[in-house]
């Protein structure tokens, strides 16, 4: 039997609710302690307890963290689930089974580790509750040793996610013991998976992408954040409030230099960031699909007005209520026209944690450089679960204000207009209430408005002020970050991808490039495109982009873009709200690449 | 129009003649040209806005008036030219006058909206604005219909009175004002955009508070609600108009005495040192009553009264700035060192996640 080491899924199959997210997350620190690359996902329902949830493990020591199809290992701990987890199980792969579960007969050719879990853990605690809870270190023990991880390893983790409640920590480790225990004792190695140390994860962190954003936001200096609970954007929120109170309020008196009010609903929200941004704070909001959906008036309030603001649309499965707690890149052309009218906003398209942290703090300086709403969107996979990551570096810029006139500024000009075009890149000059020139004083409307902000109903005024936002945009292609373009040699065809699906690129390239196919490989970053896109196009006779909704909406948006080039693009697209794996992309790729190839040949052949 | 001999007249003390106490005119406190309707009562609480805030001593710059949508909600380009303005989209000033409080908790912030901005699309925003204490003068002109879209009901409209076509309505009316009683509003008052008499002293009352004051002001529309059959026509007010007392406003920084028989004048001293004067008229009555403010408002429903004055007062309860510990200074003006933690915390944060810690 040979070992496979470090490349392996574990697929953790559990009810909601039932404790298994402690154990779930001490063993995937103890991987990443161990220096293996490892990446978590969380399956979960739309339930608060009682209903199932998996979670999947990815030990991969070419430090792949997308999706798998596959999994290696399963455990089985939920009745209602089991029969069709283990049914999805390969030939080869191990099952570790809590024994109280009755399941039809297993295929010889998967290796079936029994244990008995509730007997376990009568000898650990007398209380039913805990006991049900804390059964699921059980299976830590049983896949520690198993699988070979340090017992020191899986005791830092513990200790880091339950250090501070002692009594716990006792109960949690003596289960995890005594899994440990039983599977050394009665159940001889039979399988070939292995964990051993290595030393690719030195010096990271390990973070959720709402995590980062929050760091982002809060070293952006955000002073104003206004929300409506959401999954999965939540936490985002949350997060920002823990480190905001940590860091941004003073500990003797109390006082913060900070706001955060959780609005009424969404369009509160996106008000009370408007009326923020308008007067001068960096103002803030985060919400998902339902939530954008409610901020479209406002939104086109703040483009036509020219207000900041950042608003994080952490995408989940729509339309309506959709699957709010699966994953999704499907907002993206709705969000970049958010509002009736011509409207248009600048969107980053962050796909790690360390993008979620600098797009934090660069939304705020483009939202305050543009004057207008800037959209981040994040999704439910980034967001909400576990990624590696180098620690964040300090910002070593300033902030951005953007182009607000001071008192002194103010009285120096002969006249202020608050929508002039003064220096040609479509961005204006504002004031901010409580200016003391009365020369600063101006009238914001939603309604027509000329370059002094009167009211106007001209039809060359509207257009006019129109096609100044419309430059403005222009403007914003030289401020968004640009795409990161990795191109094989040789390689005839490129592929985009943006968001999560990043992560499933690398893995599906590498596989790509093993089947004679290497790519050249734009990961977009924003909305508007820079002109890297059509530059990137023009050098590939296809194009792919690959994205997490049904239409292919950002292909579309790619066609627009390079216009004769149109034909070269071809879209993949992946819509059942799990995450993007890597064969999700390679397969059509490969298949629509035969064909064409195969069509050159034989065109060639006739042609000779 | 009610007189009252014993209040002084507040002719201010010291800067020139035509100037207030910080020494602008009131022309300085002028707007736009209105573009409403001749005659509407909008109009009206224009010049009461502006000759409020002329004497109450207002700094413009200070100011910052907000809207929604509607005939009302255009009436702040008519006012107060020389501080910035906001005309949100319908029915969601609140949100926008929540934002700005929170950056700037410096600005003196008049809200002006209607019946139909704040008693139908609004309403919500405007009960979780008067929940959070958020400081905003909120100027409801309220004349039962939508004018702009040309005379459809409002939900302020009230039961039996008709549209200009004659079509009833048959709806209860929403009462903002027991409305925000119910939600802990410590500052509700009712005047009649005909009784600017009533109307400025309120007015300047409000200024003085330091949360949400709601102000709705019976403002009846020529054009779509001034004919019989309406509840809330010129006529129809007037003849049903019940105010509560006589208001005097004695601002902070005028020193009057105020001579009043014993027994006929209540004084409610605001944060500021300002102090209102109600002189009773018919019958006693305590705005700093809660309850008794709602049965008063029971009571003019049941007898189709409309009930003016400041029927419930309470200066005590902290605005949301201070509930959320925030700092004098407005976070929008904060330097960067305040609002960007060192160095040092990240790699605080940075160890943690490392660690798991």
């Amino acid at each position: 039997m040979t070992p496979k080491i470090n490349d392996f899924s574990i697929h953790v199959a559990t009810v909601n609710g039932s404790g298994s997210q402690t154990a779930n997350s001490v063993l995937l620190r103890a991987i990443f302690q161990m220096g293996i690359p490892v990446s978590g996902k969380n399956l979960f329902p739309s339930n608060i307890a009682g209903l199932p949830t998996w979670f999947t493990i990815r030990a991969s020591k070419d430090g792949y963290v997308a999706r798998r199809r596959d999994n290696e290992i399963l455990v089985v701990m939920n009745p209602e689930t089991a029969a069709e987890d283990i049914a999805a199980m390969p030939p080869g792969s191990m099952i570790i089974l809590n024994e109280q579960i009755q399941v039809p007969p297993v295929p010889e050719d998967r290796i079936v580790y029994r244990v008995p879990m509730p007997k376990l853990m009568e000898g650990i605690t007398t209380d039913v509750k805990l006991r049900r809870l804390v059964v699921n270190m059980i299976y830590v023990g049983v896949l520690a040793e198993k699988l070979g991880i340090a017992e020191d390893e899986i005791e830092r983790a513990l200790n880091a996610q339950l250090g501070r409640k002692p009594k716990a920590l006792a109960l949690n480790h003596a289960a995890v013991r005594a899994g440990w225990e039983y599977s050394n004792k009665n159940l001889p190695k039979r399988d070939p998976y292995q964990l051993e140390r290595m030393n690719a994860t030195t010096g990271k962190i390990l973070i959720e992408g709402n995590t980062a954003a929050a760091i982002g936001a809060l070293f952006g200096g955000v002073t104003v954040v206004t929300w409506y609970p959401i999954t999965p954007s939540s936490s985002l929120v949350e997060s920002l409030i823990d480190y905001l109170h940590q860091y941004r309020s003073d500990p003797k008196t109390g006082e913060t230099t900070y706001a955060v009010v959780q609005a009424e609903d969404e369009i509160a929200a996106i008000g009370m960031v408007l009326g923020a941004g308008w007067a001068g704070a960096r103002s803030m909001t985060s919400t998902s699909g339902p939530g954008i959906s409610l901020m479209a008036e406002f939104a086109g309030y703040g483009y036509y007005t020219e207000i900041p603001g950042v608003i994080w649309d952490i995408q989940r499965v729509g339309p309506s209520t959709g699957l709010p707690t699966r994953t999704a890149q499907a907002d993206i052309s709705f969000v970049h026209s958010l509002s009736h009218g011509d409207t248009r906003h600048p969107v980053l398209l962050p796909s790690s944690v360390r993008d979620c942290y600098d797009f934090g703090i660069l939304a705020f300086d483009l939202a305050e450089r543009l004057q207008t709403p800037v959209f981040v969107l994040s999704d439910l996979d980034l967001g909400m679960n576990m990624w590696m990551s180098d620690p964040f570096p300090y910002p070593e810029k300033t902030w951005d204000r953007g182009k607000v006139l001071s008192d002194v500024e103010l009285a120096n000009l002969p006249k202020f207009e608050r929508y002039r075009d003064v220096d040609g890149d479509g961005i204006p000059f504002r004031t901010l209430p409580g200016a003391k020139n009365p020369k600063g004083a101006y009238f914001t409307r939603g309604s027509g408005h000329d370059e002094a902000a009167r009211y106007s109903e001209k039809p060359e005024v509207y257009e006019r002020v129109m096609q100044r936002l419309s430059r403005k945009l222009e403007t914003a292609r030289t401020l968004m970050p640009p795409p990161l373009i990795t191109e094989d040699p040789g390689a005839k065809v490129g592929v985009i991808a943006f968001g999560t699906t990043h992560w499933a690129m690398i893995e599906a390239r590498d596989q790509m490039r093993a089947a004679g196919v290497p790519t050249g490989y734009l990961l977009l970053k924003g909305l508007p495109f820079t002109d890297d896109l059509k530059r990137f196009v023009q050098k590939y006779e296809r194009v792919y982009v690959v994205e997490q909704n049904r239409d292919g909406q950002v292909a579309d948006l790619v066609r627009l873009e390079v216009g004769e080039l149109s034909p070269r693009v071809h879209s993949v697209r992946h819509m059942d709200g799990l995450p993007i794996d890597a064969v999700a992309v390679t397969e059509p790729i490969l298949a629509r690449e035969r064909a064409a190839r195969g069509a050159t040949a034989v065109a060639q052949g006739v042609g000779r | 129009m009610r007189e009252s001999r014993h209040f002084a007249t507040t002719t201010p003390a010291g800067p020139p003649a035509g100037t207030n106490h910080i020494g602008l005119t009131r022309a300085d406190y002028d707007g736009a040209k209105t573009t409403l309707c001749p005659g509407c009562g909008h109009n009206a609480i224009t010049s009461g806005i502006i000759q409020a805030a002329f004497e109450a001593g207002l700094e413009p710059h200070r100011v910052a008036k907000l809207s929604g949508i509607g005939c009302s909600s255009k009436t702040p380009a008519y006012f107060l030219g020389q501080s910035h303005g906001f005309n949100a989209v319908h029915g969601r000033m609140p949100s926008i006058a929540t934002g700005v409080h929170l950056a700037n908790r410096e600005l003196i912030l008049i809200g002006v909206s209607g019946d139909g901005d704040t008693a139908s699309i609004g309403l919500g925003q405007f009960c979780h604005m008067v929940r959070r204490n958020v400081p905003v003068v909120y100027i409801v002109e309220n004349n039962g219909v939508y004018g702009l879209t040309k005379g459809q009901f409002s939900a302020t409209a009230d039961i039996g009175s008709t549209t200009k076509a004659g079509a009833k309505n048959d709806l209860l009316p929403i009462d903002l004002c027991a409305v925000a009683i119910e939600l802990g509003c410590g500052f509700v008052a009712r005047s009649f955009s005909g009784d600017l008499k009533q109307l400025r002293p309120l007015l300047k009352a409000a200024f003085a508070h330091h949360g949400t004051a709601v102000l709705d002001v019976i403002s009846p529309c020529v054009t779509f609600a001034d004919h019989e059959g309406s509840t809330k026509s010129y006529a129809a007010v007037k003849e049903h108009d019940a105010p509560l007392h006589d208001i005097e406003f004695v601002p902070f920084f005028e020193d009057i005495h105020v001579d009043y028989e014993p027994g006929t004048t209540r004084e409610v001293e605001m944060p500021d040192g300002s102090h209102i004067y109600l002189k009773k008229l018919a019958e006693d009555y305590d705005p700093a009553d809660r309850e008794a403010a709602m049965r008063v408002m029971h009571e003019a429903r049941r007898e189709q009264k409309i009930v003016t004055g400041l029927i419930y007062v309470d200066a005590s309860k902290p605005p949301l700035s201070e509930d959320l510990h925030m700092p004098k200074q407005s976070l929008a003006s904060l330097p960067i060192e305040q609002a960007r933690p060192s160095r040092q915390a990240l790699d605080s944060i940075m160890e943690a996640l490392r660690t798991g810690g």
